[in-house]
């Protein structure tokens, strides 16, 4: 298994990520600098959380600008896996490999806390294949815009395809199931032939009982054991 | 450059007083210009030179086998084990934050973690406590929000999280708020670095953000009181960028690690005057700067400007002579400026050069060693009565009572302010906000750092020694709730005009009770920061002198919540003993809620049995027969009880005596306590007995929703969380 995790100035999920893959892999992957303009060949490209360029003009937009991004473009052309939570759930929308945007939480705040997502039925993907539709996992989300939002003939592709990858849902976390507002309660989305998924929760933060949930570790292994089968 | 001849009238436009100004023209001998004058006010002002505190904190304890740097420094630094040390410092940004709210809160984030990184350790939690006027005041809202939002804004762009903290609403902080953050960070015991220039002839290097013109003067104005002409200081206010604060951190633990670095110091109050100065009086050397080099943000600044500015994100740097090229490969690498603007000096002066010329000459042993030093007169204290409960009580329910407690906004749930913080970045958090402590794994270790801000203006204010005290006691006990054992502190003693006698000893007296329990408890004062002139039209806020503890816990798997886990638990007070039946109102939330808070005297800590039964507690957790804790604050033994069966989501019978005052024995506010749920009371009862410590059943975790403390008197705990949580969101979108 080859992974490269994403770096620019500003994200601040990428040593989570790496002790996350490492702690279910065994190994350390590689940081790759964002002024990088090659990546070398790689099973799984991920775009790490943050705040690349600190959000300004728009989260993701300058980040989705970078030199290492025509690298990620063409591994994704080529069928590669990639990638993004959080803020690179965002870049990956200003790239175009996935649609739709992502505005201000509907409740207008930052908010952290746990969520309930239900995974759903989709596309072959790696991302979903080793997670059975309708399970519930526990994790954090930590964003200010984490708001999904497209079209509706935009959104009713996405469902009909099976392209929508989690949804929000009730669980036993305290507060809304669907913390901001995003339409069709999207917490995730794949790309159409299923290589590409991005999504606002931190599976990451969600690797150990003690950090309060272990679904991250799931999520995160099912998908590395598919790319590796 | 043609300028006025400075006067008098120059000087106390800048805060200085008449005596100040004459001391400055006898050690210099000559008039300064304007640029020499504005130096003095800023190491001479209150916030930079501690004028009014520095007799009453020499007389804190501030040694340990465990302090590895103590107060004088940017952050204080204890040893944790394994060769690691904990870094941490709080800090106030109080006149900011109410003048421009987001960024006061913001840039005080900021500031906190540049303390923190300066001295070679990564941050690895933020902890905040805040001060806001009555809930129902017209700006409260406004503040409320823009400062919660400028801590989060900076926490988490730079990706810090924010674990725990407090928050109290009270009408004296109406005009005139507390926002104090505090960070903790982790470094390699051996590689601290400290700010004291070294070696004539080393490179001096500006690094970080740009100089421009904002916050100009931002340390003198934290140095006097607030009137109605504070809205006209807006630009005084200092402007963040996490971003740039991310890069610079960053960019400056990689230069660290390098091996380049021999002295650092950041950009803080005062911004160049004091840095400079601070890294050249404290090597014993002079320094020269050439400030037409200093990588300005806007043209034709003075060097007046350039040296008071208080821009963010800027840090000063002694490099080894051979490492400049290291040095700026990685700063260019972070696209950060990078410039050699002077050099250390052996001349025991501050030396600026611009356009050529010298325009600030002066010895730097007048502007440090002879800053002023004031012992302040102090009115005497009258302690206030001592309330007998049944003055102030009822007879109402025990249940309606805490209810009612429980949706003040003194003790309602604060969760719309901390959901608005990332409290789980850089996936350690073990505890987050709203539990005793915050709690953090060692990053790759079995190590936990606990940490906890703590202060109750109320008590302090109607006893200030016992109140100084008793803010060391109650971090104590948040940290020893959750198991972890208490290390050392840092302070931020914030209070009203110290020119006035009845609020010098509000100062003097607290900081002696400080010292007092710190010495008690072995939690030596490791660094600090005073915030006086909190007054508004003439009127002081509430004494408020917090305190920032840091604990270390051995193996976080030994660490306790506050949540028991099944019904038939049994709940235990340890600190209490068995035929208590009434409690100390005086001082108390009860007291302010439900008898018009008469003035009296707080319950008194007793120093010899926290320490005691924290110890107590702390083996208990150890031995693995403790299933939860939680200290006893405010609201008393029922808020606690309370607190514990909502996070558990389960009920509990208790056992209220028969006789005695109810309302005293529920709501009291009796100091030293923990509530404790055990699935062995037997063998923690014994083993209290047979280590002195008093311990009193209270009765047992139940399956049901109902909290009821008598046949007659009983709640719903989904009833108490619905209403303790729909205070805030109500306060704030309402």
């Amino acid at each position: 298994m080859r992974l490269a995790i994403l770096v620019f100035p500003g994200s601040n999920c990428d040593r989570d990520m790496m002790v996350a893959i490492e702690k279910i892999t065994g190994r350390r992957p590689s940081l790759v600098w964002h002024k990088e303009s090659n990546l070398d060949p790689i099973d799984l490209a991920i775009i790490p959380g943050g705040f690349s360029f600190g959000d300004y003009l728009r989260c993701g937009a300058l980040a989705a600008r970078s030199p290492i991004i025509n690298a990620v473009l063409d591994h994704a052309a080529r069928g590669g896996a990639v990638m993004g939570i959080c803020n690179g759930f965002q870049i990956l929308l200003e790239t175009g490999l996935l649609p739709g945007v992502l505005v201000q939480n509907a409740g207008l705040k930052y908010v952290c806390r746990d969520i309930t997502m239900e995974v759903c039925e989709t596309v072959v993907s790696p991302f979903t294949k080793n997670l059975e539709a309708g399970a519930r996992l526990t994790m954090p989300i930590a964003h200010n815009d984490g708001n999904y939002f497209a079209g509706e003939e935009e959104l009713a592709r996405l469902n009909d395809n099976g392209q929508v990858a989690f949804r929000y849902a009730d669980g036993p976390a305290h507060g809304l199931a669907n913390p901001n507002g995003s339409a069709l309660d999207i917490a995730g989305i794949i790309s159409t032939n299923g290589r590409v998924m991005g999504m606002m929760p931190h599976p990451e933060r969600a690797i150990s009982p003690e950090l309060g949930s272990s679904d991250g570790a799931t999520l995160l292994k099912g998908c590395l054991e598919a790319l590796a089968s | 450059m043609n300028e006025p001849e400075m006067t008098f009238e120059n000087a106390a436009s800048m805060g200085l007083s008449e005596n100040e100004w004459k001391l400055i023209l006898k050690r210099l001998a000559r008039t300064p210009n304007l640029c020499e004058l504005g130096i003095f006010s800023a190491m001479w002002s209150e916030h930079c030179s501690y004028k009014s505190s520095k007799k009453w904190l020499k007389t804190l304890p501030v040694d340990g086998p465990q302090v590895i740097v103590g107060p004088g420094e940017n952050a204080g630094a204890v040893d944790i084990g394994d060769g690691l040390a904990a870094i941490f410092k709080i800090e106030s940004h109080n006149h900011p934050s109410y003048i421009e709210p987001y960024q006061g809160a913001a840039t005080g984030v900021g500031g906190i973690l540049r303390d923190v990184f300066t001295m070679g350790a990564r941050p690895v939690a933020l902890m905040n406590a805040l001060r806001f006027g009555a809930a129902d005041h017209n700006k409260t809202r406004h503040l409320l929000s823009g400062v919660i939002s400028g801590i989060g804004g900076y926490g988490n762009c730079i990706g810090i999280p924010t674990v725990g903290g407090e928050v109290n609403f009270d009408n004296s902080y109406d005009g005139n708020i507390l926002v104090n953050a505090m960070a903790v960070g982790l470094a390699n015991s051996h590689r601290i670095f400290r700010s004291a220039a070294t070696g004539p002839g080393n490179p001096v290097i500006y690094v970080g953000a740009k100089t421009g013109r904002d916050g100009i003067h931002g340390a003198t104005m934290a140095s006097t009181e607030f009137s109605d002409e504070t809205e006209l200081k807006r630009p005084t206010v200092q402007v963040g960028d996490p971003f740039t604060g991310k890069l610079l951190m960053e960019a400056c633990l990689e230069l660290m690690a390098s091996d380049s670095v021999l002295s650092i110091q950041d950009m803080g109050a005062a911004g160049l005057t004091s840095s400079s100065v601070e890294m050249a009086s404290k090597g014993g050397l002079g320094i020269e700067i050439d400030l037409d080099l200093v990588p300005a943000r806007e043209e034709g600044m003075s060097a007046y400007e350039l040296m008071l500015s208080e821009s963010q994100e800027r840090m000063l740097i002694v490099l080894k002579p051979d490492a400049i090229k290291t040095a700026r490969e990685i700063f260019d690498k972070w696209e950060l400026d990078f410039m050699p603007v002077g050099q250390v000096t052996k001349t025991g002066r501050l030396v600026l050069l611009k356009d050529g010329d010298t325009v600030c000459d002066i010895p730097l042993g007048p502007l440090v060693e002879d800053a002023p030093e004031y012992d302040r007169p102090q009115a005497e204290f009258v302690p206030y009565p001592v309330i007998e409960s049944s003055a102030i009580t009822s007879d109402a329910p025990i249940s309606s009572v805490l209810l009612r407690l429980l949706e003040t906004v003194d003790l309602a749930s604060r969760r719309w302010i901390y959901e608005q913080f990332d409290s789980q970045v850089m996936g350690d958090t073990l505890q987050g906000p709203g539990g005793n402590a915050g709690l953090i794994r060692v990053h790759g270790s079995q190590r936990g750092l606990a940490m906890s801000t703590d202060c109750t203006p109320r008590y302090v204010e109607v006893d200030p020694r016992n109140g100084g005290a008793q803010a060391v006691a109650e971090a104590y006990r948040n940290i020893c709730s959750v198991g972890a054992r208490p290390l050392a502190i840092t302070n931020n003693l914030n209070f009203g005009n110290p020119e006035k006698p009845e609020i010098m000893t509000q100062l003097a007296q607290s900081v002696v009770g400080m010292g007092e329990a710190a010495l008690a408890l072995d939690t030596p004062v490791v660094s600090g920061n005073v915030s006086l002139y909190n007054e508004t039209d003439g009127r002081a806020i509430r004494p408020c002198p917090v305190v920032g503890m840091v604990g270390v816990i051995d193996d976080i798997k030994t660490a306790v919540g506050m949540a028991p886990t099944a019904s038939g638990q049994i709940l235990l007070v340890i600190g209490q003993d068995e035929d208590c039946n009434d409690g100390w109102l005086g001082a108390s939330l009860y007291a302010r809620h439900l008898a018009g808070e008469p003035q009296a005297a707080p319950p008194p800590v007793t120093l010899a049995a926290e320490r005691k039964t924290g110890e107590f507690l702390q083996s208990q957790i150890r031995a693995g027969n403790i299933i939860a804790a939680h200290d006893v604050s405010d609201g008393g033994l029922a808020v606690a009880i309370a607190e514990m069966c909502m996070a558990a989501g389960l009920g509990a019978t208790i056992a209220s005596p028969d006789n005695g005052n109810a309302h005293g024995w529920a709501f009291g506010e009796d100091q030293g306590r923990y509530v404790i749920a055990t699935d062995d009371a037997k063998a923690v009862t014994s083993a209290a007995k047979a280590a002195n410590v008093d311990i009193c059943q209270l009765g047992v975790i139940s399956a049901t929703d109902e909290l009821k403390f008598d046949d007659n008197d009983a709640i719903s705990v989904l009833k108490l969380k619905f209403c303790a949580e729909a205070t805030m969101p109500a306060l704030m979108n309402g």
